[in-house]
This record gives structure tokens, sequence and C-alpha cells, in this order.
């Protein structure tokens, strides 16, 4: 199942929930368009939960990192939740898993955000 | 089931999907665990989409040919596309530098990451051929 990604505010931090798989085409752009429309809504404090996201290829990792430089150009910040296993050792392959600040836990997530 | 299968496959993404499952589904019969199984899949689809998207360039009148063979301790794929090939030593490392932060350039790393053997060749009609193989243990 291609991803599907709903929003919520839990206070003035936007979590970004998404679901399936982030892969080359509409799961990958849904992702990019859904950062690019909370940025231009004036949201600069995002939290995606990839708790549901089962795979993840080289263009989700690269819409994860368009999400983490667009957001922090805007002087934003762009955090992760919930990795699985799967994803986690995508970003260690790919060398990224020390430039994203990941979490495990939402509500320690949300406060993290300054 | 040990066999090989030689087909011709459209330059879409539905291709890259449908040459995924049907490798997940062979790495399943050689007895590869769920990680192996999904990690050779992610290679596969990176492989295709280099072909159906670089090489191909998503063209109608371009075709992914794709080799499975299935062995009893191996399963091998060769996927050659029309395109005008390339030369994986000249592709950015992309956990260098400024390369990391770049939002594409991560494919080539993430074929290599999860089989065992791996080769790319320019055919002589200019196209890239690529070859991975993933063994059983």
């Amino acid at each position: 199942m291609s991803a599907r990604f709903t929003t919520r505010q839990v206070g003035d931090v936007t979590v970004i929930d998404a679901v399936g798989r982030i892969t080359l085409g509409e799961g990958s752009s849904l992702l990019r368009d859904t950062v690019r429309n909370l940025i231009a809504a004036g949201n600069k404090k995002l939290l995606l939960n990839l708790s549901e996201v089962s795979y993840i290829d080289s263009s989700g990792v690269g819409e994860l990192v368009y999400g983490y430089t667009t957001v922090t150009g805007q002087h934003g910040q762009f955090k992760l939740l919930g990795l699985t296993k799967r994803v986690q050792d995508l970003l260690q392959i790919t060398k990224l898993y020390t430039v994203f600040e990941v979490h495990d836990d939402e509500t320690q997530a949300v406060r993290s955000f300054s | 089931m040990i066999g090989t299968t030689d087909s011709l496959l459209a330059s879409n993404l539905e291709s890259v999907d449908s040459a995924e499952a049907l490798v997940v589904d062979a790495a399943a019969a050689l007895g590869l665990d769920e990680d192996a199984r999904m990690g050779l899949g992610l290679a596969i689809r990176e492989a295709m989409v280099n072909a159906v998207a670089h090489g191909n360039h998503y063209s109608p009148d371009k075709q992914v040919r794709f080799i499975l063979e299935c062995r009893a301790d191996a399963v091998k794929v060769t996927i050659i596309d029309q395109g005008e090939g390339f030369d994986p030593n000249r592709v950015p490392d992309p956990t260098q530098g400024q390369n990391l932060m770049r939002d594409s350039g991560r494919g080539l790393l993430l074929m290599q990451a999860f089989v065992d053997e791996f080769s790319v060749k320019r055919t002589a009609s200019g196209g890239a051929e690529v070859v991975l193989v993933k063994y059983a243990s």
C-alpha cells in the first residue's frame, strides 16, 4: 500500500502520521507535498511518525532528507518518531541516522521541540 | 523452484513492483529469512528504478529485460535497460560531504548493501546490465 499521510496538532507541534510504503511514486510525492504544504501554512515544528511505515526505498529516504533540509532551512525543526528496525537499518546504512533526531515516545518527542 | 525466467518489462513503476514481488517469492523459496527477503527485494527495486527511470526514462518505447535465475544456493537477477549505461565508479558517494544531505543518489548504495555480489557493465547496445546475487547462506 502506497503511503498515506494525516496530520494532527499536539500543542504547537504538527505530527505527521504516515502509514504504508514510502517509495518512488505516489508515496514519496505525497510526503513531499505534505511537508511543503505544512511549511507554507507556517508550521515549523514537524514530527514525522513512521511507526506504521513498513517499507521505505531510497526515494523515501530522500524525502526524509528533503523534509529535514527544507524545514531547518526555514529555521524550523523536523524530527522522526517510531522507526521500525527496517527504517532504522536504512538510515544507518546511508549514514543518516545521526543527522535526524529520532524518538521512540511521542510525548517525549513533542516535549523536545524548543 | 529452480529455474530461470527471462522477461521484458515495461518502463514503469508497476514493473518495479512486479519484479520486486517475484524476487521476494524466489528468496522465500530459497529459504531466506524475512529481513534478507525484504533486503533483496529492496535491492531489486532500486535496480529496477534505475533501469526504468534513469536508463529508459519511463519511455513506453523502451523495455527492461529482467532475468531471474533461481538456483539451489542462490537467487541471481540480471536487469538490462536500453539507456546509455553508467559507470558506478563515477556515481558520487551519498554518505560523504555535501552528498549526505542531497535528496537523491542513494539507490546504488542500497542495491549493494543487501546482496552478496553486484556488478554493472555496459551492453553492446549501450545500456546498463546490472547483476545482483544473493546466496542462501
